[in-house]
């Protein structure tokens, strides 16, 4: 199954519409994901030292893709 | 015919008052400091160097912290993204004792030598306690030797003694900005009440972690009213964040620190307390990138968090080390004073 990216995980508007270079930017460096990018639900994020995971109630969870330890 | 006083240079004179004496500069001077223009960084960066290693020396604590509430804080800090009462992305969340043992596993091999546990709150409810208890129990079970602190708000006296109990050897609490600054940035709490719970942690013998954040629209003089401030209170250590404008918070739109003046910021904190562990906190990778960061550590900085924060991502803790092996500057051993 291959997830659809219809939303910014950033600012949670349709990827399509709009600039997202901000956002984008953000999510390079500080920012952990905190909308659903199937649903724009807002995820339960949680970050700990070496990584996030990320919760959407209806598509489940995501986590960081460095995560060690 | 009336001479003009002679113009002493702040630097010359702090040369001589914090590098030789270790005595902090007062309010005027610290001001004095934070508007140098930008040509007198540099000498400005290695005095604040110098000072650090005069009175703290090489060594820089390392340290990890973790969320184990997040969001859906009743308080109304505009720079706080885990207000209840702002429309931020960020939602509730508890973490639980694995997951928090996990997160101090992953903070132990980073090589740091302290661990806060942090609570987005106004101050702890029974649960939240009983939940830190048990985790500082789950830790210690797990055999783990790190330094634990936490970060759980403003408390009470029975709070404070209750954590003296649980082995918590440091606590965090910010002012977060000058005592005339704070009613533009907080509605729902006091600084005096920030104060309060301080002294309490001081008082009952933990050592006192207490910062704040650069950017939140205060001017040079209340910078330097809030390094004095903070001075007064004589914490064993000083967070220093730069403020990151979040989503939904009333400071989304305002600007980042810039790198230029927020190292001065750092050099005037330092020259304001030549002994206490100065740290980078949040906001560093904004405002300085990787470049800054260093100059920041060859500038009055001694300690740092690395890893991920509460909210936000941190870069990699082994560029942070790579660092730092890079400075020769070795890593805070556990239990050394600095
Ligand atoms: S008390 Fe802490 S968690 Fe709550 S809004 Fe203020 S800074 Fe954020
Ligand atoms: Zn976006
Ligand atoms: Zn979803």
């Amino acid at each position: 199954m291959t997830m659809t990216v219809a939303f910014c995980s950033w600012c949670g508007k349709s990827s399509a519409e709009g600039s997202h270079s901000v956002c984008t930017q953000r999510l390079s460096m500080i920012d952990p994901p905190r909308y659903c990018p199937e649903c724009a639900r807002r995820m339960v994020v949680q970050v700990s030292p070496a990584g996030w995971t990320a919760k959407c109630s209806r598509h489940g969870e995501t986590t960081s893709p460095a995560i060690t330890g | 015919m009336t001479v003009a006083p002679e113009q002493v240079d702040v630097l010359a004179t702090a040369r001589e008052q914090v590098l030789e004496r270790g005595e902090g500069l007062t309010e005027s001077q610290i001001l004095e400091v934070l508007e140098l223009p930008e040509d007198r960084l540099e000498e400005l960066l290695e005095l604040a160097h110098d000072v650090r290693m005069r009175w703290c020396g090489p060594a820089v604590e390392v340290e990890g912290i973790v969320s184990v509430k997040t969001g859906g804080c009743p308080e109304d800090c505009h720079f706080c993204s885990q207000s209840g009462l702002f429309p931020t992305p960020v939602r509730a969340a508890w973490l639980d004792i694995p997951g928090l043992v996990k997160a101090c596993e992953q903070t132990v091999a980073s090589g740091a030598t302290e661990f806060c546990i942090v609570a987005a709150v106004r101050g702890p409810d029974k649960r939240l306690l009983s939940q830190v208890r048990a985790g500082i129990k789950a830790i210690r079970d797990a055999g783990m030797d790190i330094n634990i602190a936490t970060s759980l708000g403003m408390l009470t006296q029975d709070q404070v003694d209750e954590l003296v109990d649980m082995g918590c050897h440091r606590y965090n609490h910010n002012l977060e900005t000058a005592k005339s600054h704070f009613p533009n940035v907080v509605t729902t709490h006091s600084w005096e009440e920030r104060w309060s719970t301080l002294t309490m942690v001081r008082d009952a013998g933990m050592e006192v972690c207490c910062g704040g954040i650069i950017g939140m629209g205060e001017t040079l003089a209340q910078r330097a009213e809030f390094a004095t401030q903070l001075a007064s209170l004589n914490p064993h250590e000083v967070p220093m964040n730069f403020l990151t404008p979040n989503p939904g918070t009333p400071y989304e739109n305002y600007p980042v620190v810039e790198g230029a003046e927020a190292l001065k910021t750092v050099a005037a904190f330092r020259l304001a307390m030549p002994k206490t562990m100065l740290r980078f906190a949040g906001g560093r990778e904004l405002t300085f990138g990787d470049l800054g960061t260093k100059q920041g550590m060859l500038g009055g900085i001694n300690a740092i968090i690395v890893g991920n924060y509460l909210t936000n991502l941190g870069r990699p803790a082994s560029q942070d080390l790579d660092m730092l092996t890079e400075l020769s500057m070795p890593i805070k051993a556990l239990n050394e004073t600095l």
